[in-house]
């Protein structure tokens, strides 16, 4: 009982991490029609800005906030000056994003060297309780809390103020949006913007969940949260809760019964929604 | 009267293929204006093309002396034009009153009371307020997509085929509801339903293959079956 517990906790906080990544991934799809393969340098961006931010000033919470605004201002960057002159055109946006993701992948080496940096977690997330044998990593509960957190947010958001009546509309009919009046356009920057802050976000909390950064990093989280938007539904926010939740558990129990198996249950999970419901578990029926 | 929407020797096309040849017509304010044609002729290209949701090739299409060739769509609705579309274009992920709130520009006392207004122009949404638009039906869909055009202060409405697959019932509804919006607003009515049309126009223009080829008092064309038989089928 105690391992599953403890599998239990290690997967939601694997989830968590694996819904910032997604949510946002998933309405940039959904709402802009765009395939974003720059999400993983992103991540790797908030790991490291975050690493050089806490050596500098010892803050955890400054060294998240600067991962999160400097992936903010990279995502306004990619989108203003490049993913916006081709929308509509799914191969071009891959061979851009991709181009951008090896581009800011590679300057990432320049700067802070192709050897994985070492990260601490802050001191008042170091511990961990041992409850009954059922150990519990502080860390990784602050992860749930935080995705709990982010999850609510971008919940009332997109329910309860007029940006997400507006970015829901467009998710279904940009056309109609602009129709009365609305510039989509400066949402798709705000949307996409958000997404990369929130990637930034994700990888900021994933150096000190595994201790270290490394720049190979982006690319595996990136087609996990891939996988995500296909299992959830692109453009869904519950779907990519849900998806993220559902890999999280799943991965966290095959690394530990079955950890050979890992790859393939991802891809196979990924399989059997596409072949059986290709909108995915809760996608909606996006009309361009 | 001044003339509101005037269009000259109007050319667009989608892909490959032009659609409109050659449209030409001119709208004062305060009329009530039908669109008629077969299927096929070009109007609802023609409503796209107002509002650059089809792209002009040649022509000039200005609102109130402005030019709207190659504006932005969302600047051109701000310019003052409610277009409802022919498939309504209702946001199903979002109930009536998000609908509604969405389309509003400002939530001023002046926009709430035309959103009073539309309420009590259709009852119907206003009983449903509160309900996901997914769950309408089409009638209700379409009073809906109207009244996202209304609840700002347009200068012109845009309508294209209110009554097509809608129950005889709805549609004598909205031929009410359309007759009562045109009192105060200038409309361009795109419809195939010769009935309704003639309930809320009191001018025409025909399209046929792309172009304008007939326009006059719509009380002219009830006389003229003639008219009536060569363009529109009816018998």
């Amino acid at each position: 009982m105690d391992i599953f517990v403890t599998l239990a906790i290690n997967g939601l906080a694997q989830g968590a991490l694996l819904f910032l990544l997604a949510s946002g991934l998933s309405i940039i799809l959904g709402l802009m029609g765009v395939v974003n393969f720059t999400h993983g340098t992103l991540f790797i961006w908030g790991g490291y800005v975050y690493i050089w931010i806490f050596g500098l000033t010892g803050s955890f919470v400054l060294g998240l906030l600067g991962a999160m605004v400097v992936a903010f201002a990279m995502g306004v960057f990619f989108e203003k000056f490049f993913v916006s002159r081709v929308y509509g055109n799914v191969p071009a946006q891959i061979l851009i994003t991709l181009g951008l993701q090896v581009i800011f992948t590679e300057l990432v080496r320049v700067i802070w060297g192709a050897t994985p940096l070492s990260i601490g977690r802050p001191t008042f997330l170091a511990g961990a309780w041992d409850i009954s044998g059922v150990v519990i990593v502080h860390y990784r509960i602050f992860l749930i809390a935080i995705g709990l957190v982010i999850a609510v947010g971008i919940h009332l958001l997109l329910n309860k103020t007029k940006i997400g009546m507006i970015v829901r509309a467009g998710v279904q009919r940009p056309d109609m949006v602009r129709a009365l009046g609305i510039n989509i356009n400066t949402y798709f920057t705000l949307v996409f913007a958000g997404g990369a802050a929130l990637a930034g976000l994700a990888g900021a909390l994933y150096a000190p969940l595994v201790g270290s950064m490394t720049s190979t990093a982006g690319m595996h989280n990136q087609v996990l949260a891939f996988i995500v938007v296909v299992v959830g539904g692109m453009g869904s926010f519950i779907g990519s809760a849900g998806g993220s939740v559902l890999l999280g558990l799943m991965g966290s129990g095959v690394a530990w019964f079955a950890p050979g198996l890992a790859t393939i249950a991802n891809v196979g999970l990924m399989a059997i929604v596409l072949a059986f419901k290709p909108s995915g578990l809760f996608g909606l029926a996006v009309k361009k | 009267m001044s003339s509101l929407l005037k269009v000259d020797n109007l050319e667009s096309y989608i892909g490959l293929f032009t659609i409109l040849h050659d449209v030409n017509l001119e709208i004062n304010k305060g009329e009530a204006v039908a669109l008629l044609g077969r299927n096929g002729a070009g109007k609802t290209t023609f409503l796209k093309t107002l509002m650059n949701l089809v792209d002009t090739r040649s022509g000039s299409i200005e609102l109130n002396g402005k030019s709207l060739v190659g504006i932005p769509t969302h600047k051109i609705a701000k310019m003052g034009i409610g277009y409802v579309p022919e498939d309504y274009g209702v946001f199903d992920a979002l109930t009536i009153e998000e609908n509604l709130k969405v389309a509003m520009w400002k939530e001023d006392k002046e926009t709430l009371e035309r959103l009073d207004y539309v309420l009590e122009l259709f009852p119907d949404l206003k009983i449903a307020y509160k309900r996901m638009a997914k769950t309408l039906s089409g009638g209700q869909r379409q009073m809906l997509s109207i009244s996202r055009a209304l609840v700002n202060k347009n200068q012109i409405l845009l309508i294209d085929e209110p009554s097509k697959g809608l129950a005889p019932v709805v549609i004598e509804k909205l031929a009410h509801a359309l007759k009562e919006i045109s009192q105060n607003t200038t409309v361009l009515l795109v419809e195939q339903n010769f009935a309704m049309a003639c309930a809320v126009a009191d001018k025409f223009f025909i399209i046929s293959e792309g172009r304008t080829v007939e326009s006059g008092s719509i009380k002219d064309l009830m006389k003229d079956k003639e008219l009536q038989h060569k363009h529109l089928g009816v018998v």
